[in-house]
């Protein structure tokens, strides 16, 4: 009896450490949809984004030596996508929406083209935090092997949160969110805050990307990417466009990814498929509850209805 | 005006391009014809990239091979989806390159799309990897040829049965078909072979190429207290990177995957297409007529073990060569009774044994006594 008390306590620690690896690029590429969505624009080219980042940070890390500078690469390639969006978006008559799916082509289809010499080689990795050197425990030192990443992801979402409700610029991006007229009317050049908002945004998916290829699972390969751009789309509608809830969802989302192999491991055999399709059906039933024919989404920015 | 001018020399500049590109490509063409005589053309087709460290590269190793015969043109083309795409990409190595036997090497190529094409040219053969032919069905110039490279997993299970030391044993499948579960059942009954209290645990990711699943599943295993890990998806990369990380051994599959695990990589089971690839090479310049179904283990040649890692201890390393060396002069049965499944039931009698080459074999739904998993998700 203890034995099995001791392989579930086992399970939940190693589930809440694959959460952490699993959630952490869901985090990122959240946090900069949240961060673009509240600027009234939508980016679905993220999973496009993601990519890129993965791809040109592994290559990068590759070169140099240094992932960091891979980390910063894989950031950049993001801000120059984020770019390339708000660009094209605040041309006359273009939808958002279907800019971002060209994007999203676009990158996959680039990544893949530029990754091709990237596939063999080992290039460095991301160190990880041992947080868990007090245990003995292998499996409990296995799941507190945090990556730094994630520490930077996890204190940025109070950070943004903060300055969505603070600051001079969260007030602006707000504003533009909520009203474009409003903000024209306060003097702001509404293109200008979006440009810099989906930048950002297109930075973090970036380096989100470069937690894949350069800590979790590694490598480069082109199905790294599981449409973890596209979930981290609907992550942020969950996650009611606050950037706290965004770091809870991602986890969750990472959690319910990790579902599938760790009750296989532990000798659990039944309805794996169920359970790899675990994070789709959290998906599809977010969707569906949260949808209502009759009022916008509580938190929604007011913009965001408004496709051009 | 002005963009008129411009508009009219963009024109007369695709025009050139065009016509530079109509003469290359029949300059191509021409001489292509003519060499057709004495060339041999072949074709590869991948559904994945060249250099997966997986299943995709050894084809494309294979492929390699050839370019040591300087009579042998060989073509190549990757990650070409099991769609419509596939057959453009036959009918384009035909009539653009001039090949006569074409290797489509992925599973889902063979129905509809080989079916499809493969009438309309009776001149070029089409052999597929995976073993789907039948000869009441389909047509005569389509062929399939497969290696059993269980017989290598077989040696790495002898191998990993000697090296675990917790008696636990990790496999990250893609899905429960014939072919893997074969794998599966190979690898327990070699590793319990050796220790009959070995058990293996397997985890279905749910697809062949899904490296976050993999990453996951190779973790969760090893926190369970798995000590020797190996794998039969497309790309074994992850899987293996995962149990160095982790400072476990590793069995690779597919292609060599020692450089990636330089400190718990065992052994591994290889294909050899490079053999395959002269033959049919050498069958086509001397006009003998092609088989329509290649099939092969250790002996024929068509199947290889990775080069035994550091660790490997002299008593595993003897008693793997001394397996291979069965499987080589035929002696080896694996499926030979009483083998019970890991329900209980027994689905080999005893007395009763199944060769190699038995077709009933190829229809393989059951996991033997030993392996944690099911085969209905």
């Amino acid at each position: 009896m203890n034995e099995t008390e001791f392989s579930l306590l086992n399970i939940l620690i190693a589930v809440i450490g694959g959460a952490i690896r699993v959630g952490t690029p869901f985090l990122f590429v959240s946090l900069g949809e949240c961060l673009t969505e509240r600027s009234g624009r939508i980016n679905l080219g993220l999973e496009g984004t993601l990519m890129m980042g993965a791809m040109t940070g592994y290559g990068a890390s590759y070169l140099s030596g240094s992932p960091w500078l891979g980390v910063m690469a894989a950031g950049m390639t993001g801000v120059i996508l984020g770019g390339v969006h708000a660009l094209l978006c605040q041309q006359q008559k273009v939808n958002d929406i279907a800019v971002g799916i060209a994007l999203m082509l676009l990158g996959t289809g680039l990544a893949f083209f530029l990754g091709k010499p990237l596939i063999q080689p080992t290039a460095a990795h991301l160190p990880a935090l041992h947080l868990g050197s007090w245990s003995d425990s292998p499996v409990i030192q296995a799941a507190l092997d945090i990556n730094v990443l994630f520490v930077m992801g996890a204190l940025l979402a109070p950070a943004m949160a903060w300055f969505f409700r603070y600051s001079r610029w969260g007030l602006y991006v707000r504003t533009v969110g909520e009203s474009a007229d409003a903000a024209r009317a306060m003097g702001l050049n509404v293109n200008r805050v979006r440009m810099y908002s989906t930048m950002a945004g297109g930075f973090l998916a970036g380096v989100g990307g470069s937690f894949l290829s350069l800590y979790y699972p590694g490598g480069w390969s082109e199905g790294l990417s599981s449409g973890q751009g596209l979930m981290a789309v609907a992550l942020v509608i969950f996650a009611r466009w606050n950037p706290v809830y965004c770091l809870y969802a991602s986890l969750l989302f990472g959690a319910a990814a990790t579902l599938g192999p760790t009750l296989q491991s532990i000798g659990m055999t039944w309805g794996y498929y169920l359970f790899h399709a675990a994070p789709y059906v959290l998906t599809l039933i977010i969707m569906i509850t949260t949808s209502s024919s009759t009022r916008l989404l509580s938190g929604m920015p007011g913009q965001l209805s408004n496709v051009k | 005006m002005k963009k008129n001018e411009v508009d009219n020399k963009r024109r007369t500049l695709l025009k050139g391009a065009l016509a530079v590109g109509m003469a290359t490509a029949l300059g191509g063409l021409l001489p292509s014809k003519a060499w057709a005589k004495k060339k041999v053309g072949m074709g590869f087709i991948y559904v994945g990239p060249r250099d997966d460290y997986g299943y995709n590269q050894s084809h494309y190793e294979g492929k390699s091979s050839l370019a040591k015969l300087d009579w042998v043109k060989a073509v190549d083309q990757e990650n070409v989806p099991e769609t419509i795409e596939v057959q453009k990409a036959m009918e384009s190595m035909i009539n653009l390159d001039g090949i006569q036997i074409v290797f489509p090497t992925s599973f889902g190529y063979f129905d509809p799309h080989i079916l499809k094409i493969a009438p309309k040219y009776p001149d070029v053969m089409f052999l597929h990897c995976g073993g789907l032919w039948d000869a009441k069905k389909h047509p005569k110039n389509v062929g399939s040829y497969f290696g059993y490279i269980d017989e290598a997993v077989y040696v790495a299970g002898i191998v990993a049965g000697h090296m675990s030391k917790t008696g636990k044993l990790g496999f990250i499948a893609a899905m429960p078909i014939p072919q893997v579960l074969r794998n599966i059942n190979n690898f327990t009954l070699a590793a319990r072979s050796v220790n009959p209290k070995i058990t293996t645990t397997v985890v279905f990711t749910g697809g062949w190429s899904l490296p976050v699943k993999e990453a996951e599943a190779a973790n969760s295993l090893i926190d369970q207290g798995i000590d020797v890990l190996t794998c039969h998806v497309d790309s074994p990369k992850v899987v293996i990177e995962t149990a160095e990380k982790r400072g476990i051994y590793s069995c690779g599959y597919h292609t060599n995957q020692a450089v990636l695990a330089p400190k718990g990589f065992l052994t591994g089971a290889q294909w050899n297409w490079s053999k395959v690839y002269q033959d049919y090479a050498e069958m086509i310049s001397k006009g003998t007529k092609i088989p329509n179904l290649v099939r092969g283990g250790f002996k024929e040649g068509l199947v290889t073990s990775s080069p035994y890692g550091k660790v490997v201890s002299a008593k595993a390393k003897e008693q793997a060569d001394k397996m291979r060396a069965s499987f080589m002069n035929g002696s080896m049965v694996v499926y030979k009774g009483p083998i019970k499944d890991n329900t209980g039931r027994v689905v080999i009698a005893a007395g009763k044994e199944y060769k190699q080459t038995d077709i009933w074999l190829e229809g393989m739904d059951w996991l033997a006594e030993g392996v944690i998993g099911s085969t209905k998700g």
